[in-house]
């Protein structure tokens, strides 16, 4: 799963890279058991799986999605803060739209619903693309217009309510369970197997760690830049909507401000947990939903391990720092150097850029 | 020129925003400038925002009892910023309004601008939130919801339903954002009443940030990580219907299985209550427009008001809800 310009490396170096992140997620699930009896059991209950394991990818199902969007902006050195509001937007309109149905139950309505609000978030995510490529707005600045500027579009299409809506087929896509699966989850793997074969089997993956590691030089090398940094944008957004309908799809309701807040945070958090460097030019997509999944299965263990609301952003904020610093190749090799001052080499991976 | 684009942008952006807020000042002065001499009260309200479905309930109820009360209000909307707040506040000044009344979004800086008002010789009522000013002479009255009071009283439906049992009742919480006055003071209510029989044990609490999407996941965690679960106290409604979402993918029946507790009473909960999913709903009421005007009108008239009145709240059980829910505004 991993994209990185080292792959055609030897294979231990591969494995290495996921090494740290795949540790940290045993690790707390580990931790999990410990207080928690019957953490790994999963049982089959009302016709589907149930267990902390399941909820674990079902919670996380939204913030992987997000995030994978995220890993390709971020390989284009770029990054879209505007991934929470999109959610929020996504999952608003199609609620409102299914509220105004005849018939809640009708697939079709809800079908043409998420189509609409789909719709809409790769519009949105065109606009973010068009305003960084075309436009040549820094892609921070150019994200955030749309960060600000979603939260009230979400909140002009609930009118500032809480819409309830009661559909089975649309309770299906984040809450609901197939062949004992949970949706969300499925979802999930089909677009994880569909980024997967555009960024590794066809060109694409090229095209955006060309124009993550240097725009200028792969303009002049003659790959159409904007072309592809709008795609990932729009790709991203795509993400995100698809993430809004889930969200909102869970609980039934569509809440404009509290959707996907701070969402774009955990997000990014995740890609580089995953192992891909802001500064672009690679990334691993395996990494990612590791990554993810680390940021859920942390969230579980707060509730279960029952730290007091009051401290856990503190747990969260060292759990994360010791995460970061074992991801950290620098870090690991400062600590190595210095008990064996003979010396390991350590691995480098650093990128090589070249200004133009 | 990447950089010139961008800063044009970012000029623009400012001047919608500087746009956006004059419009709303505007929308404030735009009744003619009726001061106190005109022997019409003329109410200056700076909300919130419009953030939730109890927050415009809450403005209706405030522009309906001004228009049965005769009063002439000036109403801005501060979209959760303290800035625009003050700037409202300055603006009701300004036009010498007779009455200011405003729900105050954060609890701290107030006190420069309630001095402005109290030079200006404007009496000042706060709605729904408190100031933490040590100076109480900044603002006439403080009508709003007793967060304590609403913990307690779900406490004591609790303490009433187990009076005969001995067996321990294992509870768990839901609290509202951390750090928020409505969080802290439920759970301070409710904890005051329960802690008089060694029975009622809170066995797992966490925040739900009043949301339903975390309040489903916090439930999640907490029905595989505790064994047995009698009652769920969420400190708003929809973090009750967040987990009674939770509750019965688990395979149980909320309100006969785990008994759950909420507090606020807007129309979804209402309807969970009257349809047996939820026990027992404590009101937290936003309709204080009438109060609200009978206040006013108390206070321009150089009346003596309690410094604290708390709305008029309720609570239902679930046949009270079946009986309420065709008349709720809310």
């Amino acid at each position: 799963m991993t994209v990185s310009p080292t792959s055609s490396g030897p294979l231990t170096l591969l494995r290495h890279r996921l090494f740290w992140p795949v540790v940290i997620l045993v690790a707390l699930l580990l931790l999990n058991v410990v207080f928690t009896d019957h953490f790994f059991s999963i049982e089959v209950k009302e016709g589907h799986l149930y267990g902390s394991l399941i909820d674990i990818v079902r919670f996380g199902a939204p913030l992987i999605l997000v995030a994978l969007g995220m890993t390709l902006v971020i390989a284009t050195s770029g990054i879209d803060l505007s991934v929470g509001s999109v959610v929020a937007i996504s999952g608003a309109l199609a609620c409102l739209q299914i509220s105004d149905l005849g018939d809640q139950d009708s697939v079709g309505g809800v079908l043409g619903a998420a189509g609409v609000a789909l719709l809409l978030s790769l519009v949105l995510g065109a606009w973010n693309g068009v305003l960084v490529a075309a436009v040549g707005i820094q892609p921070i600045i150019a994200t955030l217009i749309l960060m600000v500027a979603g939260r009230g579009l979400a909140q002009l299409i609930t009118g500032g309510q809480i819409i309830t809506v009661n559909s089975s087929p649309y309770k299906l896509i984040g809450g609901g369970y197939w062949l004992t699966l949970p949706f969300g989850i499925i979802i999930v793997l089909v677009v994880l197997a569909l980024t997967a074969f555009l960024t590794r089997r066809l060109a694409l993956g090229l095209l955006i760690r060309s124009v993550g590691g240097n725009a200028e030089a792969s303009r002049l090398a003659g790959i159409g830049a904007r072309g592809v940094v709008i795609t990932v944008y729009t790709f991203c957004a795509l993400c995100a909507g698809i993430a809004g309908l889930m969200i909102s799809s869970n609980v039934s309701s569509a809440d404009g401000n509290n959707a996907g807040l701070w969402i774009e945070l955990d997000a990014i958090l995740a890609v580089v947990i995953g192992g891909t460097p802001l500064s672009g030019g690679r990334f691993s997509l395996g990494g990612t939903v590791l990554g993810a999944l680390i940021i859920q299965t942390l969230t579980t263990t707060i509730y279960s391990i029952g730290v007091p609301p009051e401290t856990t952003l503190l747990f969260k904020a060292l759990v994360v720092t010791v995460v970061c610093l074992l991801q950290s190749p620098a870090f690991r090799a400062k600590v190595v150097r210095r008990r064996r001052p003979a010396g390991v080499s350590p691995v480098a991976e650093e990128k090589v850029r070249v200004h133009a | 020129m990447v950089k010139r684009i961008s800063l044009l942008l970012l000029a623009g952006m400012t001047a919608l925003t500087v746009a956006g807020c004059g419009g709303s000042d505007d929308a404030s002065s735009g009744g003619d400038a009726g001061g106190p001499s005109g022997g019409k009260i003329v109410m200056g309200f700076s909300q919130v925002g419009a953030e939730s479905g109890w927050r415009t309930a809450n403005t209706k109820s405030v522009q309906e009892s001004a228009k049965e009360a005769g009063v002439e209000l000036k109403f801005s909307d501060a979209q959760q910023k303290q800035e625009n707040q003050i700037k409202a506040i300055r603006s009701f000044i300004q036009q010498k309004v007779s009455v200011i009344a405003f729900s105050p979004v954060v609890e701290s800086g107030w006190d420069t601008v309630l001095k402005e008002a109290r030079t200006a010789k404007i009496p000042v009522i706060l709605t729904d939130r408190a100031v933490d000013s040590p100076d109480t002479s900044l603002y006439k009255t403080f009508l709003g919801s007793d967060f304590v009071e609403e913990g307690k009283k779900a406490g004591q439906w609790l303490v009433d339903q187990y009076k005969d049992g001995k067996d321990p009742v294992n509870i768990v919480q839901l609290e509202g954002t951390t750090g928020s006055a409505p969080a802290n003071d439920r759970k301070s209510g409710f904890q005051e009443i329960i802690s008089a029989d060694p029975k009622f044990k809170i066995v797992a609490s966490q925040t739900g940030d009043f949301t339903r999407a975390k309040g489903k996941e916090v439930m999640d965690a907490f029905l595989k990580s505790t064994p047995k679960i009698d009652v769920l106290y969420a400190h708003n409604d929809d973090m009750a219907l967040g987990a009674i979402e939770a509750i019965e993918g688990a395979g149980k029946v909320p309100g006969k299985d785990i008994k759950i507790i909420s507090v606020d009473a807007v129309h979804d909960g209402m309807q969970a209550l009257a349809d047996g999913k939820i026990n027992y709903i404590v009101e937290c009421s936003p309709l204080l427009g009438p109060q609200l005007m009978d206040l006013a009108k108390k206070v321009v008239n150089g009346e003596q008001v309690p410094p604290r009145v708390v709305t008029e709240e309720t609570t239902f059980t679930q046949d009270q809800a079946k009986q309420a829910l065709p008349n709720r505004k809310y």
